[in-house]
């Protein structure tokens, strides 16, 4: 089974504080792996490690098969990436910022063209071509930055808490995107507050004092814990 | 009554935020406002905080008037708004301070209220706001709003962001509160946390959907509701969408929640099919319905 994460004993420091405490992890490919922890916890240095947007003090770390020290350059090419903070250009049309993502990515002319219509009809939006982002419910929008994100075929696409505040039907049409994602082959890493979405992971860890307390399926955490919910692992955790 | 809400409107340019929104609050009640992103709790708090002016309709606090009497309002009632608005590069305690002294108190004569929170801060006292993490901002912008002893206190998307834990802690902070007789109006688009209100208000798109305790508002679902589990999540959700008795099918974190109209189906039927579709390690429970299932009812 192809690994596309591979992190041994990461350490990162800022000053004397130890952000990230000596974590040991792997993701496989197509696999949806929930990445959990109380805020302050760690998870926002690892990830920009992962991302290759910092450097790690000490330990090893491979994304989608490259090297973070060495092919940083490379790991970037090969990811996407997708928040409720950082989302498409607003005063852009759909069209443009397909358009500008992709030039970002390399993809030109006729593939462009190519890949944008296929995303927007997979999305049912064929419509909303030439309207601007910020004229969009939110529901559009994040399904649009997630579909952006995945332009370039990356091998593993990040979420960092993409469902936060959004409606209960948006938040799961949201995950069925998620699971199709999934099971084309990308490898889904995601971060949520929301623990219900903890359960439609393959595998979730949990992070506390910027140490990973607990990485199994949610099934196995609860057998372990003692308890009927991820809800209650994460408390006896972090509490 | 604490709050009467009367039929207020409000637009920003040509987009409707509220519609003739009505809403009554009693004294000391823990009150939610149930709803997602963009479904006007912001906008309604706002005014209730006389804030905002609503473009018609009428608001009473405590039997003031928002827009005339605005200012007596602003004596009683504290507020902790959506995002963290706190001074960033004052400290702790340099941010309760100035808090304290624009409502003429101090720390020392509201302690009491607020000592079971800010003890858990209090050791960081001398550390910038900006430098807590998203918890401990919490229970600052708590403590702050607390600080002159209000009436009622209006809390919008407080937990919004936060961890699972720090959530539940902030509601026992709530729960706590409402002991020393405070009214207290909560938004959150968290479905879960209803259920710890004594009555809640599911709002969307700038309308009310339904007013009750969390009981009445579950009791009135009516759809059967099942509950199913597989060991292919995924093909199951895309298999009881074919099914022809099914109303709904969403995923409800390892199970599927599965609507239908009243007798139309069972679980037998659902077991049947399902096995017939090659599905294994099958669980299928009818269920009663909670307040995400009726949000979700609703909105459609």
């Amino acid at each position: 089974m192809e690994k596309i994460i591979e992190v041994k004993n990461l350490v990162k420091k800022f000053d004397s504080f130890t952000a990230n405490d000596n974590l040991t992890f792997e993701v496989k490919k197509g696999e949806i792996f929930g990445f959990l922890g109380a805020n302050g916890a760690g998870k926002t240095t690892t990830i920009r490690i992962l991302c290759g947007l910092s450097a790690p003090t000490s330990g090893d770390v491979r994304v989608a098969g490259y090297d973070i020290y060495k092919e940083q350059e490379k790991v970037k090419q090969n990811i996407g990436y997708m928040s409720q903070k950082f989302s498409l250009y607003e005063d852009l049309t759909v069209s443009e910022n397909i358009r500008f993502y992709g030039g970002i990515y390399g993809i030109k002319g006729e593939e462009r063209k190519r890949k944008e219509t296929a995303l927007l009809k997979n999305l049912e939006m064929e419509h909303a071509r030439n309207k601007l982002i910020g004229s969009l419910p939110l529901g559009w929008k994040q399904k649009l930055a997630f579909s952006v994100a995945l332009l370039h075929d990356p091998k593993i696409i990040f979420l960092d808490e993409p469902t936060g505040g959004v409606d209960p039907i948006t938040r799961r049409r949201f995950w069925d995107l998620i699971y199709e994602t999934a099971a084309n082959g990308t490898t889904v890493f995601v971060t949520t507050h929301y623990m219900d979405e903890a359960e439609y992971c393959d595998r979730i860890s949990i992070m506390d004092a910027g140490k990973i307390e607990a990485l199994d399926s949610p099934t196995n955490l609860k057998i372990q814990f003692g308890v009927k919910t991820i809800n209650e692992v994460f408390v006896s955790i972090a509490r | 009554m604490m709050i009467k809400i009367n039929r207020v409107s409000k637009s920003y340019s040509k987009t409707p935020a509220l519609k003739e929104i009505s809403l009554e609050v009693s004294k000391g009640e823990l009150f939610g406002l149930i709803g997602p992103d963009g479904a006007g709790k912001t906008t309604l708090i706002r005014i209730l905080m006389t804030l905002l002016l609503p473009d018609s309709g009428e608001i009473l606090v405590n039997g003031m008037d928002v827009v005339k009497e605005y200012k007596k309002i602003r004596q009683f009632t504290g507020y902790m708004p959506g995002r963290f608005s706190l001074y960033q590069d004052l400290t702790v305690e340099e941010n309760l301070e100035f808090f304290a002294s624009v409502f003429g108190t101090t720390i020392e004569e509201n302690y009491e209220l607020i000592a079971d929170i800010y003890h858990q801060i209090e050791p960081f006292k001398k550390r910038r706001a900006g430098n807590l993490s998203g918890g401990m901002k919490q229970k600052l912008a708590l403590s702050c709003s607390l600080i002159h002893q209000p009436r009622i206190l209006f809390l919008d998307e407080p937990t919004t962001g936060v961890d699972a834990v720090s959530r539940q802690e902030f509601w026992e902070m709530l729960k706590n509160l409402q002991q020393k007789e405070i009214t207290i109006f909560v938004s959150t688009p968290y479905m879960d946390e209803a259920t710890l209100c004594d009555r809640v208000a599911l709002i969307q798109n700038g309308q009310i959907l339904d007013v009750d305790t969390p009981n009445a508002i579950t009791s009135r679902f009516s759809s059967d509701l099942y509950r199913i589990s597989a060991e292919n999540i995924y093909k199951l959700i895309l298999d009881l969408r074919k099914y022809n008795k099914a109303e709904s099918v969403f995923a409800f974190g390892q199970f599927i929640h599965l609507t239908s109209t009243p007798d139309s189906t069972n679980a037998k039927e659902l077991e049947n099919y399902l096995q017939a579709m090659k599905h294994t390690n099958i669980k299928i429970k009818k269920i009663m319905p909670g307040i995400e299932d009726v949000f979700i009812n609703l909105m459609k």
